[in-house]
Parts: C-alpha cells; sequence; structure tokens
C-alpha cells in the first residue's frame, strides 16, 4: 500500500476536499494505483539531475510599477457569490 | 434547406478554388478508391440530388455546402463577397441546429453574439478590408475566458462564471475579425483523455457516435469534425489538443510552450498548458497560429520572439529534411496494429516524397506517464486552490464556518477526476514526500528534454502515432483513471519537453475510425511541423473524408 485511506482522508482535508465514505473508498484504491504506477520513476538513477520547473529558460519578466487601468470594482466583484458594499463576503473567520 | 445566396450559382464562386490536386501524387494509396467511391455516395444520398449549381469543377463533383467549407475557402469567397460573414455564420449555427443532439459539442452558443460579430465583419469587407479570418466562425474551448460569455472548464465550480475581460486569444481573433461562435465541452478543467469528466454533458465522437471524442479539447475536435465551426481553438497540457484531433480526424497543433500567450486560460497545469488550433486543413491551422502567435506583456511566459508567417512554410517539397522515428514508441506495450501500420505507411509517404528517415532513440519515453502524472497534478492541486466558493463559481451556502464552506464547497463543485488529481498534487507536494515524488519526476522531465535535444541533432522533427489506438468505447476506460493516462503516452513528452507537437489524418482503421501521424519539432520551429503536414496533406486525401452524421 502507497497510501492508506487514513493518508487519503488527511491530505483531502489538505486540499480543502470533504469526501464521502463511498470517494474514500474508491480513491484510495485508485490513487494507491497510481502511485504504484508512479514508483517507476524510481528505477532511473538521477544522482546529480538538474530538475526542471518550465522546459523554456525564462529570466524574471519585470516590468516597471506604473498605475494602470483595472477592472472596475463592480465587474470584478459581479461573478461573487456573496458581495456587500463593495467587498467579498465570507464566512465568520475570527471568533 | 439551405440557399447559398438567393441561388446566385456556385460555380463562379469556386471556381478558383484549388483542385488540390485530387488524383495527383504517384503513390498508391490503399483505401483511395473505396473512399472516393463512398464519400461521392454517402454524399450524393445525403442531398438525395446533387444540384449542378453545386458543381466546383470537373474533377470535384461534389455539393459545397458553407459549413463545410475550410477557411480558407471561405475566405475566398467572402473576399470576393460571394457570400457574406452573415450567410456563413447562419449556415454554420443551422448545422450545429442539426447535429448537436447526436454530437454535444457545445457547452454554450452564442447565437446573438456570433450573429453580430457577422454582422461587423460584413461591414469591415464591405470597407475593403478582408484579412483571412474576418468574418469566419471558429469555436473555443471553454477553457478560454470569453467576456460578457459563460465559461465554465466543463466545471459545476464555474457554472455561471461570465469573465470580466478575454483572454489574449480571443481579442487578437476578433482583431483578426474572427467570429465566435461558443464555447466548446471538454474535461472539467481540461482533465482527462474523453471528454466524459466534463460536469455537463458527454460530447460523442462524430465518426462513431458510441465513443469518445478524445479529451480533454473533445468538443472543439468533434465540432472541426462535423462542421460545426470552421475552426477551432484548444488547450493542451498532456495532448489535449492532438489527442481528440487525432481520434476526429481533424488537424491539431500544441505550438512550443511559449508561443500563444496564456492570458486568460483558466490554468490547469501552468508549465504545460498551451493554446492552439483545431482545423480542417494544415492551411487552415497555419492561418489560425498567425492570429494567436506572439508575445503578451500579460503573460510572463510567452517569449518574446518573432512570429514568422506560418503560412509562407506551406510549400512543396522535402528534399534535405530529415525524419527522426523513435524505436521506443513502436515497441511501446499496447500499441494497436493498425495505429502502427497507418504510421508506417505515413512515414513511407513522406519519405517517398523527399524526407530522409532516421532512426533516433528516446530511452525516458516509457517514464513519462509518470513524470507527467506528478508533475500536472502538483501543478493544478496549487493551481485550483483558488476556486474557494468567495470570488466567483459556486458556494455552499448553507456552511456558516470558513473552513468547512470551503470543503463542501469544492467537494460538490468538482468532479471526481479533478478532485483525485487535486489529492494525488497536494500528496506528491506535502512534507516528507516532495523529494520522492515531485523532486523525483523534476529530475526525470530533465532526462526527457535531453533525449529530444539528443535526437534533435540528428534529424528536424520526429513522427510518431498520436495515441496507442484509436478512440475507445464512451464508458470504457472511466472507472479505470490509470488506463485512461496510459493513452497519453505518446503525446505528454511534448509537453514535458515545451516543444510543438502536430496531429494530422493519417488514416483510418477496418471498422472506420481515424488515426493520426504526430509530428514533434524543435522549440519555436512549428514551420518545420507545417511544412511536413502540408506535404503530406497535399499527397493524400485522409483529410478530405467526412463522419457520416
Amino acid at each position: 500500500m502507497k497510501i492508506t485511506k487514513d493518508e487519503v482522508l488527511y491530505v483531502a482535508h489538505l486540499a480543502r476536499l470533504a469526501l464521502d465514505e463511498e470517494s474514500i473508498e474508491k480513491f484510495a484504491g485508485q490513487i494507491d494505483q497510481i502511485l504504484g504506477y508512479i514508483e517507476k520513476l524510481n528505477q532511473i538513477d538521477t544522482q546529480g539531475i538538474k530538475p526542471t520547473s518550465h522546459a523554456i529558460s525564462l529570466t524574471n519578466a519585470f516590468r516597471d510599477d506604473e498605475e494602470k487601468q483595472h477592472i472596475e470594482r463592480d465587474l470584478a466583484l459581479a461573478n461573487a457569490p456573496e458581495k456587500e458594499d463593495g467587498s467579498f463576503v465570507v464566512p465568520k473567520v475570527v471568533g | 434547406m439551405w440557399d447559398p445566396g438567393g441561388g446566385r450559382s456556385l460555380i463562379s464562386r469556386l471556381e478558383a478554388a484549388p483542385t488540390e490536386s485530387l488524383s495527383d501524387g504517384n503513390l498508391d494509396f490503399p483505401d483511395k478508391q473505396d473512399f472516393f467511391y463512398s464519400f461521392f455516395v454517402f454524399s450524393f444520398f445525403r442531398d438525395f440530388v446533387v444540384d449542378k449549381r453545386f458543381q466546383v469543377n470537373n474533377r470535384e463533383k461534389l455539393p459545397v455546402k458553407l459549413h463545410e467549407l475550410t477557411i480558407e475557402e471561405a475566405h475566398r469567397l467572402l473576399k470576393r463577397k460571394e457570400i457574406s460573414s452573415v450567410e456563413l455564420t447562419q449556415a454554420v449555427l443551422e448545422r450545429i441546429q442539426a447535429v448537436e443532439d447526436r454530437v454535444d459539442a457545445f457547452i454554450t452558443v452564442s447565437e446573438k453574439e456570433a450573429m453580430e460579430q457577422a454582422k461587423e465583419a460584413d461591414q469591415q469587407i464591405a470597407h475593403g478590408h478582408c484579412e483571412s479570418l474576418t468574418g469566419i466562425p471558429l469555436a473555443v474551448k471553454d477553457v478560454i475566458c470569453t467576456r460578457g460569455i459563460q465559461t465554465t472548464c466543463a466545471s459545476k465550480i464555474l457554472e455561471n462564471f461570465i469573465p470580466p475581460y478575454n483572454a489574449t486569444v480571443i481579442r487578437q481573433l476578433r482583431q483578426a475579425g474572427a467570429v465566435i461562435l461558443g464555447k466548446t465541452n471538454m474535461d472539467e478543467f481540461a482533465m482527462g483523455s474523453s471528454t466524459e469528466n466534463s460536469g455537463f454533458k458527454i460530447t460523442r465522437n462524430p465518426w462513431d457516435l458510441t465513443r469518445v471524442p478524445g479529451g480533454s479539447s473533445g468538443g472543439s475536435a468533434a465540432a472541426v469534425a462535423a462542421d460545426m465551426c470552421l475552426g477551432a481553438l484548444g488547450s493542451d497540457t498532456g495532448g489535449s489538443i492532438r489527442q481528440p484531433a487525432s481520434y476526429c480526424s481533424t488537424v491539431g497543433m500544441k505550438p512550443t510552450y511559449g508561443r500563444v500567450s496564456r492570458f486568460g486560460l483558466v490554468a490547469f497545469a501552468s508549465s504545460l498548458d498551451q493554446i492552439g488550433p483545431l482545423s480542417k486543413n494544415v492551411s487552415d491551422c497555419a492561418i489560425m497560429l498567425n492570429a494567436i502567435a506572439g508575445y503578451d506583456s500579460a503573460d510572463s511566459t510567452s517569449v518574446p520572439q518573432d512570429v514568422p508567417d506560418y503560412t509562407a512554410a506551406l510549400q512543396k517539397g522535402l528534399k534535405g529534411i530529415r525524419v527522426g522515428i523513435p524505436g521506443e514508441y513502436a515497441a511501446s506495450e499496447g500499441m494497436n496494429p493498425e495505429v502502427l501500420n497507418a504510421v508506417n505507411n505515413a512515414v513511407q509517404i513522406i519519405e517517398d516524397i523527399g524526407a530522409e528517415k532516421i532512426e533516433v532513440s528516446l530511452p525516458h519515453t516509457e517514464y513519462a506517464v509518470a513524470a507527467y502524472y506528478v508533475i500536472a497534478p502538483s501543478e493544478a492541486s496549487s493551481n485550483l486552490a483558488r476556486y474557494d466558493g468567495v470570488k466567483y463559481g459556486m458556494r455552499d451556502k448553507n456552511q456558516n464556518d470558513m473552513i468547512k464552506m470551503y470543503r463542501s464547497t469544492r467537494s460538490n463543485g468538482f468532479g471526481s477526476e479533478v478532485q483525485r488529481r487535486i489529492i494525488i498534487g497536494t500528496y506528491c507536494l506535502s512534507a516528507g514526500y516532495y523529494d520522492a515524488y515531485y523532486g523525483k519526476a523534476s529530475q526525470v522531465r530533465s532526462l526527457i528534454i535531453e533525449d529530444f535535444n539528443t535526437a534533435f541533432e540528428a534529424c528536424d522533427l520526429i513522427l510518431c502515432p498520436v495515441a496507442p489506438s484509436p478512440a475507445f468505447k464512451i464508458g470504457e476506460k472511466v472507472d479505470d483513471p490509470l488506463s485512461m493516462y496510459l493513452s497519453d503516452i505518446f503525446t505528454l513528452s511534448a509537453n514535458l519537453a515545451g516543444i510543438p507537437g502536430m496531429s494530422i489524418p493519417c488514416g483510418f482503421s477496418k471498422a472506420g475510425h481515424p488515426i493520426g501521424l504526430q509530428l514533434m519539432g524543435k522549440h519555436f520551429n512549428e514551420e518545420m511541423l507545417f511544412k511536413v503536414a502540408y506535404n503530406f496533406e497535399q499527397t493524400t486525401n485522409f483529410h478530405k473524408k467526412k463522419p457520416s452524421l
């Protein structure tokens, strides 16, 4: 077993997912199989190989810090599930 | 009944169309006779009577319908004012209406906006302004933001999302005068190889409605194949343009990473995602890439490199071009013999028309799937953290605790495959596992890139299959994610290496399912792919065969 049901639950919590019993059961099996396949990578000796995070070498893209036109506040809020007085509304965070 | 511009003769409209050498070329083409016979008979019965007005020239006695036109053909007619964009757009919308209940390619058809854009295009044309895409109706994968038009990524979590801005590619297409017909179906957040992971509907392959169109750009590929648009945009993170293009017998290109701006493309795996065209032929693909390629200051990963005129690469002759054939692909497990045969046949044709064949080796090919399914889900788990029920998209309003609201919203909003990948990615990036998974996969990625660098010292481009088999049955792999992942084995490497890849039609299985040939080139050398693809297309007729819907 690469991953147990408890680990799936823990990782799901980290990823802010709430899985039901059926999904946990299904995912644990499938993810275990996928991670098992990924073990294949260990067949290769990668000692001293530099990792690649980006296939095209790019340097940082700097720009001047200038004032520019942005999306209007109302438009930015237009898709919000809940809004009030020009702000996003969220459930209470602090007690 | 479609009436081409009040009964004006189409003979004059199309007589200057290229004859596209139906019988030129000396190659023996196994199913040429059968194909022409069946195509003709099918077309004849479908239309009952072949109206003489529709005859194009002596060699091509086929009925011409506006929705069947290529971009190039339509442009010629628009420019000569023999058809209008309104007529053309109307004809394509009628086609969508006629076949959509069978194909289910679209999530949104923006008919009203399309007709307005067509009218604008006609005004431009009336003022003598007719560029290659002016008035041409195109479809867009629903992962690309369109201002004012719902963009869902085929996810319930974004069901009502209306972008306040256009993606750069949409701005470019609109500036070029193109008409946007609507948004095509896909696997949710572009995660999948069959379009079955859509939160809304299952798209069917126009060649066989019991089969998948491929994915994740399955809606775009099906729409092009079924003449529901003249061309379409897709996105490709691990093969999502090329694999559906091959399953549906269309042309599809994933350009070099950084060639096309990703601004406004909803992110899946940011180091792999790239937008590209799906089209009816190679020329149309070049025309579309011309419009969308180029540096964009809004995407810091787009590359400030000059954009050539890709249509200039469409020249006959392959002398001196070295095509590399990687032995590892044919030897791959699960390789369908009909696919291998069609690809070998295509390589032979390309050799016969002048290219030199060279054997190359990509020894780390068999590790690409494993590396990809660490890297892509890792990036996805980070990118998809933004769907938290606060700024846009759905929210579970019954929860009054912040964490519970996040969890409930995300689990109700995301489908299974998306949640599975978020979990895999979060696991691979979590403390204690990062080096073993993400670190290791990133090192293997370097080895895969090195394989290509070495191969490209000996050849100018690589030819191989797009997918190990033709389109599979709907439902066949839905409960077996690993087997679904393995169907991407030939396409993932190009994304990991950031190189351009292309799929062009190269045959059909005995059962009539399309097979694609993949061309992969050096960074920013899309021109080489266009050149070889164009020469192949000029010698063959696979791209002309249409599904019988």
